[in-house]
Formats: C-alpha cells, sequence, structure tokens
C-alpha cells in the first residue's frame, strides 16, 4: 500500500498549548480520509503542519513519500491547502484571483487566464467570474477558494472544514466537487466538525480530540467499535428522562445519552435492547416510540470522547 | 445527500474540474513580486476610494493653509503655495505609506497569507509585490497634488524635471518608511488599529516640520525637534528640487535617513514576516 501521507507521533506545541499531541496516522494514495473533532481539537494545526506552514515541534511525517521536516519546499509544490477561511482576495474579482495564482504557480499570463476560466466554468462561477469577490456568498466564495487550490492537479488537497458555515445546497455542491476530486485521483484530506460530512464523504476517518488521535478507521468499523447497536427510545413525558436515565443506567454497561425526546442506549443486541425496554416499563415511564439501529457518528463521538457533539448543527 | 447530480457529474462538466498540463516551473522572485505587483494595481482599480481617504486630507490642508494663512504667512496665497506645496507632497506620500502595513495586515487575518505562504514562490514576493504597487498609489497621489497645486498657482521653478526628481526622493524615502508600517501591521490586530497606531506617529512626524510654516517663530525646543525631523529634510530637499536651488545637504540627510530606516527595519519586517503564525 503506497501512503500518500504518513505521520508518527506528529506533535506541535503553541507556548505551552500542545495543539497536535502525538498524532499518527496513515493516509492511502487516492482516498478521501477524514479528521473528525470538535472546535479546537487540533484539526487545523494537523492540516497546516502537513502541508508546511507550520514546523512540527515533535515527531515525523512523510507527505508524498518527502520528508516533511527537510523536504518541505517539494511538498510544498505538491499539495494545496484550502483553509478555513476563504483564502481569495475580496477586492480582485473571481477572475482575477484565479489568474494572479496561476501566475504565482509558474503560469504564463496566457495560460494562467485559460485555466482560470476552465475553473471558473467547471466550478459554475462563469458570470460571477468578472465580478469583486467581497459580492460573492458564501457558497460561491467557497467555491473559488477550492477551484483556487486546483490551478495546478495536487496531489494531495487539504480542505479544512470545506463546509463551515454553507447553506445545505452549496454543501452539497462542495460535496460533489470533493468528490470529482477525488474520483480523479487526487488524494483529499479534510477536516469536519460534522458527522454526517465525514460519514458521507470519507473513506477512512480518524476521530481527534484535545490534539490526540483516538479512533480511525472506516466509518463502519468506528461505528462497530462501539457497540453492535443503539436503542433510540422517545418518552411520552420527556420530563420523565432524568429518571429513565437512572433507571436505564442502574441496568446495562453501556451508554447513555439523552436525546430531544429521549435517550438513546448502547446495546449489545435485540435482547438486552427488550430487557431494557421491560426495565422501563417496570419503573413506570412509558415509552412512546422505540428502534433498534446501528449508532450515529454522533453516538460513536460520544462513546469516544464522552462529549456530546450537537449534530442539530450540521448545516 | 444522493450521490452525484446531473449539474456536478464529473462526465457531464464542459470543463475540466483538473489541469491535464504538466506542472509549470516555479515562477522567478522577480515574475512573482510582478504578479503581486499587479494585484495591488487592481486593488486600486477596484477600491480606488482606499487612495482617495489619506489623500483628501492633505488635499484639504492645502486649500485650508493656501487661503486662510496663506497671505498672513507669505504675503499672498499664490506665494505661500510656492512654499507649501512641495511640503504637502510630503506629507501626502507619507501618509499613504500606512496602507502597506494595513494592507499586509488585511491578508494575515483574511487567510491569503496562508495561500500564498502555501505556494512555490520567493517567500519575500508579497511584500516587495505590496511595494511595487505602492509606486503607482504614490504616483497618482503625487499627480493629484500637484495638479491641484498647479489650478492654485503653484510655479515650480526646477521645472518637470526638478518635479520629477523631489517626487522621486519622497517615494524613495516613503519606501523606507513603509517597513515600520510593515512591522505595526503584522504586530497589530486589525487593519483599523494599524492605521491608529501608524498615524500616532505620522502627525506629529508631518505637522512638527517645516512643511507648513518656517520654524523660526517656534518656540526653541520645538525647533530642536524640527531640526533632526526627517519631513523636515525631506520637505527642505523636495522645494529645493521643485524651484531649481537643489539643496544637496538635505538631500544627503534624507538619503542616509532612508537607507538607515531600511536597514534597520527592513531585516526585522522580512524575519517577522516568515516567521509561521
Amino acid at each position: 500500500m503506497n501512503y500518500a501521507i504518513e505521520t508518527l507521533d506528529l506533535r506541535k506545541n503553541f507556548g505551552g498549548t500542545q495543539a497536535v499531541d502525538g498524532i499518527s496516522l496513515k493516509v492511502a494514495q487516492g482516498s478521501v480520509f477524514g479528521l473528525l473533532g470538535p472546535n479546537g481539537a487540533g484539526k487545523t494545526t494537523t492540516v497546516r503542519l502537513l502541508a508546511t506552514l507550520l514546523t512540527p515541534t515533535g515527531g515525523s511525517a512523510r507527505v508524498l513519500g518527502h520528508d516533511l521536516l527537510t523536504e518541505a519546499p517539494v511538498i510544498r509544490a505538491k499539495v494545496s491547502l484550502t483553509g478555513q477561511f476563504a483564502s481569495v482576495d475580496e477586492d480582485l474579482t473571481g477572475q482575477e484571483n484565479l489568474v494572479l495564482l496561476a501566475r504565482l504557480l509558474g503560469h504564463s499570463w496566457g495560460d494562467s487566464r485559460r485555466r482560470a476560466a476552465e475553473l471558473l466554468g467547471a466550478f459554475d462561477l462563469e458570470e460571477a467570474g468578472g465580478r469583486q469577490v467581497r459580492t460573492y456568498s458564501g457558497g460561491m466564495r467557497r467555491r473559488l477558494d477550492i477551484a483556487a487550490s486546483l490551478i495546478i492537479t495536487p496531489e494531495i488537497l487539504f480542505l479544512d472544514e470545506p463546509t463551515t458555515g454553507l447553506d445545505p445546497r452549496s454543501r452539497n455542491q462542495v460535496w460533489d466537487m470533493v468528490r470529482d476530486i477525488a474520483a480523479l485521483g487526487t488524494t483529499v484530506l479534510l477536516t469536519t466538525q460534522y458527522l454526517e460530512e465525514a460519514d458521507q464523504l470519507a473513506d477512512r476517518l480518524a476521530v481527534i480530540d484535545h490534539g490526540r488521535l483516538i479512533a480511525e478507521g472506516t466509518s463502519r468499523e468506528l461505528k462497530a467499535s462501539v457497540g453492535s447497536g443503539t436503542l433510540k427510545i422517545h418518552l411520552q413525558d420527556v420530563s420523565q428522562r432524568a429518571a429513565a436515565e437512572a433507571l436505564l443506567q442502574s441496568a446495562t454497561a453501556g451508554q447513555v445519552q439523552a436525546t430531544s425526546e429521549g435517550l438513546s442506549v448502547q446495546v449489545t443486541g435485540s435482547a438486552e435492547a427488550m430487557r431494557l425496554l421491560h426495565t422501563l416499563e417496570e419503573g413506570a415511564v412509558p415509552v412512546a416510540e422505540f428502534a433498534l439501529g446501528s449508532p450515529s457518528l454522533d453516538e460513536v463521538f460520544f462513546a469516544l470522547t464522552g462529549k456530546k457533539q450537537t449534530s442539530e448543527e450540521t448545516p | 445527500m444522493t450521490g452525484i447530480t446531473e449539474s456536478t457529474d464529473g462526465g457531464s462538466r464542459s470543463h475540466p474540474i483538473l489541469s491535464q498540463s504538466t506542472r509549470p516551473r516555479p515562477p522567478s522572485a522577480l515574475t512573482a513580486a510582478t504578479a503581486l505587483g499587479w494585484r495591488a494595481l487592481l486593488k486600486i482599480k477596484h477600491v480606488p476610494f482606499q487612495l482617495f481617504d489619506v489623500t483628501v486630507f492633505p488635499l484639504m490642508m492645502t486649500l485650508m493653509f493656501t487661503y486662510l494663512f496663506g497671505g498672513a504667512l507669505a504675503g499672498s496665497p499664490e506665494e505661500y503655495i510656492q512654499y507649501l506645496l512641495p511640503g504637502i507632497l510630503v506629507q501626502t506620500i507619507l501618509f499613504i505609506t500606512v496602507y502597506t502595513g494595513v494592507g499586509l495586515n488585511t491578508d494575515i487575518s483574511k487567510g491569503i497569507y496562508d495561500r500564498f505562504r502555501s505556494l512555490p514562490i520567493w517567500p519575500s514576493a508579497p511584500v516587495f509585490g505590496a511595494l511595487l504597487g505602492d509606486v503607482l498609489r504614490y504616483s497618482i497621489a503625487a499627480i493629484m497634488v500637484l495638479t491641484l497645486g498647479f489650478v492654485l498657482g503653484f510655479r515650480p521653478q526646477g521645472g518637470l524635471i526638478g518635479v520629477v526628481l523631489a517626487v522621486a526622493l519622497v517615494q524613495l524615502f516613503a519606501f523606507s518608511l513603509a517597513w515600520i508600517w510593515i512591522i505595526v501591521g503584522m504586530k497589530v490586530k486589525s487593519p483599523e488599529s494599524v492605521m491608529t497606531t501608524s498615524f500616532l506617529f505620522l502627525f506629529p512626524l508631518t505637522f512638527a516640520s517645516n512643511v507648513f510654516v518656517n520654524p523660526a517663530t517656534m518656540p526653541g525646543w520645538l525647533q530642536a525637534f524640527v531640526a533632526v525631523n526627517p519631513v523636515t529634510h525631506l520637505a527642505d530637499a523636495s522645494r529645493g528640487l521643485m524651484h531649481g536651488q537643489p539643496d544637496f545637504g538635505s538631500m544627503a540627510w534624507v538619503l542616509i535617513a532612508a537607507a538607515i530606516i531600511t536597514a534597520v527595519f527592513a531585516p526585522i519586517a522580512l524575519r517577522m514576516y516568515h516567521r509561521e503564525r
């Protein structure tokens, strides 16, 4: 297996804060890899390290076979980074931004204009190309930003929270683009706070929290590692949730998590689910609805970090 | 999410999303700086107001001082403008130097700085590109000031050559000063505070000089400051060149001051620019 990225105990310290605290991961060539974690988990720092914008304070990494510490310029020429905030010039038009970056990558003026036109077309920005970027919507800016990362086909594309703050339609457009880019053979490493996004796009994903890798695998593997299933319970009276939680906690070793209408519990199988429902019945906590399913990534995250991810914020 | 939709299906795209052409060679330092200079020109084109808000103030000062105090200070507004205008040119261009720091601060806070840093270009190119754009900015401002001057009766005895040389000398000094604002631009949080911080220095520097009046009537302590203020020497040099009586002493003073400021602040600015953040 050829790895586009291999890190070993990668560390980055910012004046006493360990932003990245020993991350070891492998990203297969041509795959989409998702770095999943809450705000401040160290996702952005990891990506900036791998894109050579920061120098690690410890550990080692090879990007496309090149050493991150000694061959940063070689790596820089082969990868592209689309940062968390649109890194284009708002005063310039979309077309001018792309031409400028194409020039800075070494294209002639003619080739730069040609490539800018191609990308504006490919990213549905033909009409907006002549307008100043400050007039663009969030989705248009994001598309321009990703287009700017594709002027030269990168061997690895880093996308730092590509859909944060986008409306659902723009988010879907960005997702389609990521799929297209990956289908053409570019390795994509994306960070996200949205479990759904990682589930949708990534072949493999790593969950990070407080600068540490807490789980890694395919989304199926991660779900399986948490437990065989989740029992979702809607209570007739949500005010009984605390009572229900106490009852369930005494009856099972699995994680119990509050949801908007009731609770979800990790169970080993249908037998345990039945037993738990019975417990509630005996405890005089009436159940309105229940369902047994495989756990969502939300629950995976909760199980791994002990913290609740608010999936309601997903755009 | 339904996978691939019709409009974004890779096969139905009329334009290739990924480039088929081979990777070009990274640009030379000069190409990169020129491209970034082009960016600065585009910014002037798209946001001309950025230039006017700093130019309008010196233009207003020119009108006010010429007509309000011109008679009292020099006998007549026409005579006063001969004295004032070369100095106003200095003030105008020095004010504009602040934009170098403002622009850099904006780039860093907006994230485009990251984009530049991830490109295979000469790392200092964005700074030099910005300075390249400043040449045009300074020149446009100089033309505005001179045009107003001519309308008000400014008649430089040194002719076109004298005026061009004066503008060139002021620009040269402006470049050295810009390095200081680049440092300010990297130190403070927002573009607005770059402005505030820089003008805190620029106002006393341009007013406590001989730009507006002959310092002979000022108190001694102020005269002492005015005498060592580089702006005074720059105004003297500008006046000398424009009126065909080059003041070589002041010119030398200005050149040496510019060299010292650049030698001290440019390396600091570039080191700070390259430091990761």
